[in-house]
């Protein structure tokens, strides 16, 4: 069974995003890049189901600039085994990623798809439910925990009071959350060997997707400011703020 | 413009979620509901009395039960024949049906909005909410999630809609429930909570965070969330983590106990009325954003709280 594993290449979870001055969108020039952090626990979970030998053959793909190369070397490096790259200069929305996703999930006929279930840029979480929508395939979003077992994947899920467990049946959408396993470091062997593996370079228009956004961003500015207010010296004087806010009787 | 709001259920109450996204469909025009599960008569019915709500569209079958997405994107994307824009709670629920039926409509999803500003304009965070994007849609039919916190309530009562049975094919792809752990708590729910006691990592252990985060909680009858921090170090259960990937929430005061404030955690609380922090850090990063802060050692300063309020 081959697993598909889409990764992004996004602002580094540890920078803090600038929005440029002109309003057009957040200052990306000379700011540390790297994987989508759930697009790595994606990778994580599907070297492990080939390490039980439920997967075959682990396909990175990822869609945007001709960098996002890096991204899928450290993909190949952690232990997919060859790479896809749909270059592109254009922003690609979720919509157009899941139909791209779809034209390559046709081709090579996967038992799973592992999306991370947000990108931490755009926060959208769509493109896995899109993309389940697109195969008429069942989704297991915001995995907590995932089995494979013949046919079917038996998904537990974080839902709003707790967990959720459904059984699904394959090809599967699966979306990762955070506890979902911890993704490991590539091997500087590993690195080495990652530049060997092969990676395959094709266009949007080879999968004849129209990657024309839908949505017209009009601008985007900073976030209302909150200025730190005032610091207490003890107790007794928050117990006295809190009396005076109504929140303590 | 016509909107169908889905709306979210429980043991037979409506969700708050669902109130807010009544809220923001109705400033987009005429606000429909859809009832979706097992014997949901009754909640069709409350759903009607809703204030400002049309038409209610109650299927009631077996594979609607549970919310599986894989079911309920079909019948919405039934009902849509008839309506311009689905609205969904930006909930897990929401999040699981809503671009399930923007992909079928062939629309690019709206998430998680924060502001109508026009028929086909909104507003919402990116980047963890260190940006504010305003995008207008170009699609002929919208499909939006809405950020619970951003929009107020629409009163339960008041409202005299129509109720409207309606069948769907029932066709579901592949998907079945297994079951489900919810955790059971006297406490508010955190989306909803007014007060909000939250603990970080440095409460230490999970039965620290218990005897010492959960008084003062109880004191405040306010809800209890935790940092990804505590969450990781397993404190306590995933869905008490509030951050970027976690809840979102925004209640009148928010305590932060034992927590250095990283971006993503602010993300999802940063627009709470009243942040309070008490951290032994002075220069913790929560400070920046705190409204009151208090530098001292949780472990006196907690239980000297408890026991003066």
């Amino acid at each position: 069974m081959k697993i598909i594993v889409p990764v992004k290449r996004v602002i580094d979870y540890n920078v803090k995003p600038r929005v440029k001055m002109d309003g057009t969108g957040v200052d990306l020039a000379n700011v540390k890049m790297s994987m989508n952090p759930f697009d790595e626990i994606s990778v994580e979970e599907a070297i492990r189901l080939k390490e039980k030998g439920v997967a075959t053959e682990i396909i990175a793909v990822s869609i945007g600039v001709a960098k996002a190369q890096e991204t899928l070397r450290t993909a190949l490096a952690m232990g997919a085994d060859r790479a896809i790259l749909v270059q592109t200069d254009d922003e690609v929305e979720p919509l157009a990623v899941a139909k791209i996703l779809k034209a390559i999930v046709d081709e090579e006929q996967p038992g799973l798809v592992i999306l991370g279930k947000q990108a931490i840029d755009d926060d959208s979480n769509q493109t896995g439910q899109m993309l389940g929508a697109l195969l008429g395939r069942p989704q297991g979003t915001f995995a907590n925990k995932l089995e494979v077992e013949g046919e079917t994947a038996t998904v537990t899920r974080e839902v709003d009071g707790g967990l959720e467990t459904v059984k699904l049946a394959l090809p599967v959408i699966i979306t990762t959350n955070l506890r979902l396993n911890e993704p490991r470091y590539a091997s500087l062997p590993n690195i080495m060997k990652a530049k060997s593996k092969p990676l395959a370079c094709h266009a949007p228009a080879d999968y004849g997707v129209d990657i024309a956004p839908r949505l017209q961003t009009l601008k985007v500015s900073e976030p209302p400011k909150r200025s730190a207010g005032v610091k207490v010296a003890d107790v007794d004087e928050l117990v006295a703020k809190l009396k005076n806010m109504g929140v303590a009787a | 413009m016509k909107t169908l709001v889905w709306v979210e259920h429980d043991s037979g109450a409506i969700k708050d979620a669902t109130l807010s996204a009544v809220t923001a469909a109705a400033k987009l025009g005429e606000v429909h509901l859809l009832v979706a599960g097992s014997g949901v008569g009754a909640v069709g019915e409350a759903a009607a009395k809703i204030a400002g709500v049309g038409k209610v569209h109650v299927a009631d079958a077996a594979a609607f039960d549970h919310v599986l997405p894989e079911a309920i994107a079909p019948l919405v994307v039934e009902l849509m024949g008839h309506h311009d824009a689905f609205v969904a709670p930006a909930t897990a629920n929401g999040k699981n049906i809503a671009p399930r039926v923007a992909a079928l409509l062939d629309v690019m999803q709206i998430s998680d909005i924060l502001l109508v500003e026009g028929d086909n304009t909104f507003t919402r965070q990116i980047y963890a909410g260190n940006a504010i994007a305003t995008v207008k849609s170009s699609d002929s039919k919208l499909v939006i999630t809405v950020r619970g916190t951003a929009f107020e309530k629409a009163a339960r009562e008041g409202g005299s809609g129509a109720v409207e049975a309606v069948s769907g094919s029932g066709e579901n792809a592949g998907s079945s429930f297994v079951g489900a752990e919810i955790s059971k708590s006297e406490r508010p729910e955190l989306t909803s909570a007014k007060i909000i006691v939250s603990g970080g990592r440095a409460l230490q252990n999970s039965e620290n965070f218990h005897s010492i985060i959960e008084p003062l909680a109880d004191k405040l009858g306010a809800g209890v969330g935790a940092s990804r921090a505590a969450v990781d170090a397993g404190y306590v259960p995933n869905d008490y983590q509030v951050g970027q990937t976690g809840k979102i929430v925004a209640p009148e005061v928010y305590i932060a106990v034992g927590i250095s404030g990283a971006i993503q955690h602010l993300a999802g609380m940063k627009d709470s009325k009243t942040i309070i922090a008490i951290n032994k850090d002075e220069d913790a990063p929560i400070f920046q954003v705190a409204d009151i802060g208090l530098v001292g050692d949780l472990f006196k300063v907690l239980p000297e709280l408890s026991d003066k309020l």
